[in-house]
C-alpha cells in the first residue's frame, strides 16, 4: 500500500510538506460561480477550492501565484490538469485570493508561503498541485464507480473523461459533477498514484501556448493601473528622497490652487496632491516645490563616490567584523601556504528594476478606517494585506486584495509600499483613491539591488591547483530590509545578498565566503537573480584571472573543477558545442560563465567586439545551456530564459544608479539605461529537460551573462573588467 | 473646453484642458486602458497609438493637437484580434508580463503600413523606441517579419 503523502521524508523533499491542506469543491450547481477568487473571498461557501468543475465541462483552475510575466498563469494550472487528466482546452486559469493556509507553496525556502519571487512559483506548487490535481480525479472516479456500480480500479481516464472500458461507457467530468458528491474527508494522495513523467500529456508539450497572451495583444489584459472603481479620485506622489525625510515646506496653497486639485498631504513617504482627474494630480504633483528636513533620514549622508572609498577601506581593515557566509576547510592556511597568489577587487553599483508599470494601487478604506479593499498587481499578497493592516492599525483579514496583473515585478513588487501609499491617502480623503507613481518618482522610489564591493584572493599550490578561495564582499544586506524576521532568525545572513558565493558545484578544497555589513539606510532590495547577479559576476571573472594564472583555458578550468558534477558538465560542455567555443573569431573575444543559481544549471558564453574609441561593449552572439530538471512548458521556459538574458544584458552593460545626500540621481529611461532592441545579440538557447524536479527559472539566465562578457573583453583585450556595470565610460578607461 | 474627436471610430467629446495628454483621455477618461503609461516623457513607447494613421506617443500628444483627427489605439486596432500583427504576436508568444505590447504592435503596425516587407535593420529602427523591459525583442522581430509574411 501506498504510503500517504503528507508522510513523506520532509527533509528530503520539502515541497510535499504543502499538500497536506489540500482541498478543493465542485459547484454541484452545474453552473459556474463566476471568478472561483470572487467565490470564495465573499465568504459563506466551501469553496475552499483550487479547482471547480462545471456541467459545461469548464474547469477553472486558480493559480496561487502572481502572473507578472512569468507565464504561471499558464504553467501552475497545466501542473494540476495533468493529473487530473483535464482536457487542457476546457480550462479556465484564473488567479487564487491571497490566503497561504490553503494557497501556500511547499519550497524548501518559503514553505507554506503564498509569494511569486525568487523562481520557486514551479518548484514550490509541482508537488502540491499534481496531489490537487490527483486527488480531485480520485473523487471524480469515486463518484463514476458508485453510480456505475463497477470497481474503481477499472475506470480510467483521458481529456476530461471517464472510462470504463469493459462496457464501453464514457461519461465528462462535466456530467459526473452533476451527481459527484464530494466527501468531507478528501481522498489521500500517495506518491504512487501521481502519473510517471512518461505518462504525462500535457507537461513538456510544446504546443501548450500561454493562456494570457490572447489578452494581451488586443488591450483587454487588466493591470492594477487600469483599475477603476466607482467614485475614486486620483492621486500622484512626489516620492520622498530617502526614507525619513519630513516636510520642511511645500507650497500647497499655489497647487490647490489647480482646478480640480483637492488635497496636498504631507506624508511620510513624500506629498501626495489628490484631484478630481488623473490630469490635475499629475500638474499637481509637477507643480510642487519641497523643501525636505533630511535631519532624521539615515540615508541623507550617502554619496555612491564617497562610499567606494569607505566600503574599500572597510574590506581591508583587519579589524573590521566579518561574517562568515560559506566555508570549506581553511582558506586562509591554504592562502598562507599557497605557491601563488591571486588578488582582484570587484564592484557593482545599485540598480533600479525599471518594471514598465510604474507603482500604483487603487484604494477603497471603510469609513471607520478599519478595514480595506485594495485592487493591485503584487508579488506578495499576504504580505500587501499585512502591511496594509499595520499601517491602517486592524488586521489583514480585514484587508482585501484584488490581483491585477503585473507590468513588470522583478523583485519591485515584493514590498507592498504603493498599496500603502493608496491606503493612507484614501483613508485621509474618504474616498476610493487610484495611486499612480510617475516614471519619475517610481525611480525616486526604487528599491535597487545594493551597490557591492568584493575582494577576492585565490591560491594555487606548486601544481598550480586551486587550493585556496576567499571571496569578501561589503554591502548593505538585503535581508535586512527585504526579509527581517529571516534576517533575524539567521542572527544576521544576508540569503539574498549573498547567493552565488558558496561555488557549491565547484571542488575547491578550501573555501572562505564572508561579509562586511555596511548599514546607511539605502532600501536595498531582491533584483531579479538577487545575489547573483553581481556575486557570479565577481566569481565567475575571477575565476577566468585564475585560469589566466595558471595558463590554463577557461573552458577546461571549468570542466575540471566539475568533474564530479555531471549535470555541470553537461551544460558546460553543451555551451561549447553550441558557441565552438574553442574557434576564434578575428577582432571578436568569447567568454564563458557557469551558474548553480537555484538549483538550476546554466554555463553561458558571450561573443563580444568593442569599439576602443568608445568604450561601447557590442555583444553579438550569446549562447546557453540550462538544465532546470522538468520543464512544464518548453516554450515558455526558451522565453524565460531569452528575457533573463536581456535583463542581464541590461544590468551588465547600461544599468547604474548612482546617489548623492542619499537621494537617487537619475529620474527616467533618457539616464537610467535598458536594453533597447538595437543593443540585441543573436540569443542560442537549449533547454537541457531532465526528469529531475524542476527548479527555478524565471531568473537564472541572468547570472551567467555579465561575467561571460567581462571575461570575452578580457579575451579580446587583455583588460580585465571588474566593475558593473561595464559602462563604455568604464570600458573606455580600462582599456586607455 | 470640449476637444472632438473620433476614437476607433467613434466620435468622442470631452471636456478637459487642451494641454491635457491625450494618454490620460484614452485611458481614464474613456476606460481604453489598452495603451499603456510607461514614462510620461516619450522615452519608452508604451503609449503608443495613431493619429490619422501616424504612430505618436500619446503621453506627449495633448488634446489640443487632435482636435478633429482620428485616433487609433489598440483597441481599435482590429475588432476580433485579427490584424496581421496581433495573429502573428500569439503565433511568435510575444508577450510576457504584456505592459509594453500594445505600444509594441501600434508602434509596428505604422512600420508595415509604410513598409510591407520590411528588412531587419528597418525592423530595429523603427522599433528601437519602445522598451520591452521582459526582453521580448526577439520575438517582436520575428512577429513583425511573419506578419509582413502572413498579412
Amino acid at each position: 500500500m501506498n504510503k500517504p503523502i503528507t508522510n513523506l521524508d520532509v527533509s528530503r523533499r520539502g515541497f510535499v510538506k504543502g499538500a497536506a491542506g489540500l482541498t478543493f469543491s465542485f459547484a454541484l450547481s452545474g453552473a459556474l460561480l463566476g471568478r472561483p477568487s470572487e467565490a470564495y473571498a465573499a465568504g459563506g461557501t466551501k469553496l475552499n477550492a483550487w479547482v471547480t468543475i462545471a456541467a459545461d465541462n469548464t474547469i477553472t483552475i486558480l493559480c496561487p501565484t502572481s502572473e507578472m510575466g512569468q507565464g504561471v498563469l499558464t504553467s501552475l494550472p497545466l501542473i494540476l490538469a495533468e493529473e487530473l487528466d483535464a482536457d487542457w482546452s476546457k480550462v479556465k486559469c484564473e488567479l487564487a485570493p491571497g490566503n497561504p493556509k490553503l494557497f501556500g507553496g511547499a519550497h524548501k525556502m518559503f514553505p507554506g508561503a503564498q509569494v511569486t519571487l525568487a523562481s520557486v512559483s514551479v518548484p514550490a506548487y509541482y508537488m502540491p498541485l499534481r496531489t490537487a490535481g490527483a486527488q480531485a480525479r480520485k473523487v471524480l472516479l469515486d463518484n463514476v464507480a458508485a453510480e456505475w456500480k463497477v470497481p474503481v480500479a477499472e475506470l480510467t481516464t483521458d481529456k476530461s473523461t471517464v472510462i470504463h472500458a469493459k462496457s464501453k461507457r464514457r461519461i465528462s467530468y462535466g456530467d459526473v459533477v452533476k451527481f459527484a458528491k464530494v466527501p468531507d474527508e478528501l481522498p489521500k494522495i500517495a506518491e504512487g498514484d501521481l502519473k510517471k513523467s512518461s505518462q504525462f500529456k500535457l507537461i513538456g508539450r510544446k504546443d501548450i501556448k500561454r493562456v494570457d497572451v490572447p489578452s494581451k495583444v488586443n488591450g483587454t489584459a487588466k493591470y492594477g493601473i487600469d483599475v477603476q472603481v466607482p467614485g475614486m479620485v486620483y492621486a500622484s506622489l512626489l516620492h520622498a528622497p530617502i526614507d525619513g525625510v519630513k516636510v520642511e515646506s511645500v507650497n500647497a496653497d499655489d497647487v490647490k490652487k489647480i482646478k480640480g486639485v483637492t488635497h496636498v498631504l504631507s506624508l511620510p513617504f513624500g506629498v501626495a496632491v489628490v484631484a478630481d482627474t488623473v490630469e490635475a494630480s499629475r500638474l499637481g504633483r509637477f507643480a510642487l516645490n519641497v523643501k525636505w528636513d533630511v535631519s532624521g533620514a539615515k540615508a541623507a549622508p550617502f554619496d555612491s563616490e564617497k562610499a567606494k572609498e569607505e566600503y574599500a577601506s572597510k574590506a581591508k581593515d583587519p579589524n573590521a567584523e566579518a561574517m562568515e557566509a560559506f566555508k570549506t576547510g581553511d582558506a586562509d592556511k591554504a592562502l598562507a601556504g599557497a605557491a601563488k597568489t591571486l588578488e582582484a577587487v570587484y564592484w557593482s553599483e545599485h540598480t533600479y528594476h525599471a518594471q514598465m508599470e510604474p507603482m500604483n494601487a487603487v484604494a477603497k478604506v471603510s469609513d471607520d478606517g478599519q478595514s480595506a479593499e485594495i485592487w493591485v498587481g503584487t508579488q506578495v499578497q499576504p504580505l500587501a494585506s499585512a502591511v496594509v493592516a499595520g499601517v491602517l492599525k486592524t488586521t489583514p483579514d480585514k484587508i482585501k486584495i484584488n490581483p491585477q496583473l503585473l507590468g513588470g515585478g522583478f523583485g519591485r513588487r515584493i514590498w507592498p509600499d504603493a498599496p500603502v501609499q493608496a491606503a493612507v491617502i484614501a483613508n485621509i480623503v474618504k474616498k476610493p483613491v487610484k495611486l499612480m507613481l510617475t516614471r519619475e518618482d517610481d525611480i525616486m522610489a526604487a528599491r535597487p539591488r545594493p551597490m557591492t564591493h568584493h575582494v577576492m584572493k585565490a591560491g594555487l599550490d606548486d601544481k598550480k591547483s586551486l587550493v585556496s578561495w576567499h571571496h569578501r564582499i561589503v554591502a548593505e544586506n538585503v535581508d535586512a530590509v527585504a526579509a527581517p524576521p529571516r534576517f533575524a532568525a539567521t542572527k544576521g545572513r544576508d540569503y539574498i545578498g549573498w547567493v552565488g558565493m558558496s561555488q557549491d558545484f565547484y571542488k575547491i578544497p578550501n573555501l572562505k565566503a564572508d561579509a562586511i555589513r555596511e548599514q546607511r539606510g539605502m532600501r536595498v532590495h531582491a533584483w531579479r537573480g538577487i545575489g547573483a547577479g553581481y556575486n557570479k559576476f565577481v566569481s565567475e571573472s575571477f575565476l577566468d584571472e585564475v585560469a589566466a594564472a595558471r595558463g590554463v583555458d577557461p573552458l577546461d578550468f571549468r570542466l575540471e573543477l566539475t568533474k564530479d558534477q555531471p549535470r555541470a558538465q553537461a551544460v558546460i560542455k553543451a555551451v561549447a558545442e553550441m558557441s565552438n567555443y574553442k574557434k576564434k573569431r578575428p577582432g571578436r573575444g568569447l567568454g564563458i560563465a557557469f551558474s548553480d543559481y537555484h538549483d538550476t544549471l546554466t554555463a553561458g558564453v558571450a561573443e563580444v567586439s568593442v569599439d576602443k574609441a568608445t568604450g561601447k561593449i557590442k555583444v553579438h552572439n550569446y549562447w546557453i545551456a540550462v538544465d532546470p530538471g522538468l520543464v512544464i512548458q518548453p516554450e515558455n521556459a526558451q522565453a524565460q530564459i531569452e528575457s533573463a538574458i536581456v535583463y542581464g544584458l541590461s544590468g551588465a552593460l547600461s544599468e547604474e544608479l548612482s546617489m548623492k545626500g542619499g537621494a537617487i540621481q537619475q529620474s527616467n529611461f533618457n539616464d537610467y539605461h535598458v536594453m533597447r532592441m538595437s543593443d540585441m545579440p543573436e540569443l542560442h538557447i537549449k533547454i537541457i529537460a531532465t526528469n529531475n524536479p524542476p527548479t527555478g527559472m524565471g531568473e537564472v539566465g541572468i547570472p551567467t551573462v555579465a561575467p561571460a562578457i567581462g571575461n570575452a573583453v578580457a579575451q579580446l583585450t587583455g583588460k580585465r573588467l571588474r566593475h558593473l556595470p561595464m559602462s563604455s565610460d568604464r570600458v573606455k578607461k580600462a582599456l586607455a | 473646453m470640449a476637444v472632438a474627436f473620433t476614437v476607433n471610430g467613434t466620435a468622442q467629446s470631452v471636456d478637459v484642458d487642451a494641454n491635457t495628454p491625450l494618454l490620460w483621455v484614452v485611458r481614464e477618461h474613456l476606460k481604453l486602458t489598452g495603451t499603456k503609461f510607461g514614462c510620461g516623457s516619450g522615452l519608452c513607447g508604451a503609449c503608443t497609438v495613431h493619429v490619422n494613421g501616424k504612430a505618436v506617443r500619446s503621453c506627449q500628444t495633448t488634446m489640443s493637437e487632435v482636435a478633429g483627427k482620428k485616433v487609433t489605439t489598440i483597441e481599435g486596432l482590429s475588432a476580433t484580434s485579427s490584424h496581421p500583427l496581433q495573429k502573428a504576436w500569439v503565433a511568435e508568444q510575444v508577450p510576457q508580463c504584456g505592459y509594453c505590447q500594445s505600444g509594441q504592435i501600434m508602434q509596428a503596425a505604422e512600420l508595415l503600413t509604410k513598409t510591407k516587407q520590411p528588412s531587419r535593420e528597418q525592423i530595429v529602427a523603427h522599433m528601437d523606441g519602445n522598451i520591452c523591459r521582459c526582453g521580448t525583442y526577439p520575438r517582436i522581430v520575428r512577429a513583425i517579419q511573419r506578419a509582413a509574411r502572413e498579412g
